[in-house]
């Protein structure tokens, strides 16, 4: 499997998606700078974490018009895998390749934790290596993680399996102790109607090594290794 | 000719910052503020001096960049 990941000014988690993709493909992967509207053939495009541009304007809305994403959006489009992490969940959803806004959280404050999440959708190559219902638990380390759509397209969300990972107790149950940011649905990772693009506000990379805390996220990254190798 | 845009949430979107500056200006001693809603003021400086083609201009500029059309409306206003 060749990755790409994208960098922005203000990524952050670039490197250990780099990381993350290295261990599990045995190949560094390609580093793209924004700028660029050059990225090199590869079967999984990740967009990563962090601030990029500040969050000016809205988070993720002026990365989500720089020259690389036109890229992206073009390889999405032709069935070319892409995840966006955090920042990078808001990027996709920016750039229409993801239904919905991530808002301010509810509570207005940042959220810096590891959360329980349930897997709700094992029929892609991002969560094939999990199964159904599994509750694991990533950190999520966010400001705008306030999953918003309006509920048409909630219903629509719902009713075609694109709702990836939901943010639940430790028990695996989805009410409102379980969900830190106010999302509708507790929805926290979401597909697109195809299960080639994935968004989600926890970070599997930042659960990869047992230095972490657990290595939960490692799925995520061989999942898709044996998907499209 | 300079525009003015105003971006604001759509109704029936939840403003928890709305929320909180209500909070505030009651403990502040503020009554009678029943809702508070905040939004974004952003003025640009435009080269273009025809008002049809400004106002379709800055429509454009809203629709790809300045707002989120989710979430968000937005009203423009120009002044020569």
């Amino acid at each position: 499997m060749k990755a790409a990941v994208i960098v922005f000014p203000g990524s952050n988690c670039d490197r250990d998606v780099c990381v993350a993709l290295e261990h599990a493909t045995g190949e560094k992967p390609a580093t793209v700078w924004h700028r660029d509207s050059d990225l090199p053939k590869v079967d999984l495009i990740v967009v990563p974490g962090g601030f990029s541009y500040g969050d000016y304007l809205r988070s993720g809305a002026m990365a989500a018009q720089s020259p690389v994403m036109r890229e992206v959006v073009a390889r999405a489009k032709a069935g070319v895998r892409v995840m966006g992490v955090c920042n990078g969940f808001q990027i996709l959803t920016e750039a229409r390749l993801l239904p919905g806004v991530l808002m301010r959280n509810a509570g207005l404050k940042f959220i810096c934790r590891t959360v329980d999440l349930r897997v709700e959708n094992t029929d892609s190559a991002f969560t094939s290596a999990y199964d159904k219902d599994q509750v694991v638990r990533f950190p999520v380390a966010h400001h705008d993680g306030n999953y918003f759509a309006d509920a048409d397209t909630l219903a629509r969300v719902e009713d075609t399996g694109m709702v990836a990972f939901r943010y639940v107790t430790p028990d695996g149950i989805v009410d409102a102790s379980g969900n830190p940011n106010g999302s509708a649905n507790s929805i926290a990772g979401l597909f697109n109607e195809k299960r080639t693009v994935l968004g989600l506000m926890p970070h599997p990379e930042r659960a990869f090594e047992p230095l972490h805390g657990n290595t939960d996220g490692r799925a995520m990254f061989t999942g898709l290794v044996e998907a499209l190798s | 000719m300079k525009a003015k845009v105003h971006v604001t949430l759509k109704r029936g979107v939840l403003d928890p910052q709305g929320k909180a500056i209500g909070h505030a200006l009651q403990s502040l001693g503020f009554d009678g503020v029943d809702d508070v809603r905040q939004g974004k003021f952003i003025e640009l400086d435009l080269a273009e001096t025809d008002r049809a083609a400004a106002q379709k201009a800055v429509e454009s500029m809203c629709q790809k960049l300045l707002a989120n059309t989710v979430i968000e409306d937005y009203r423009i206003e120009l002044a020569d």
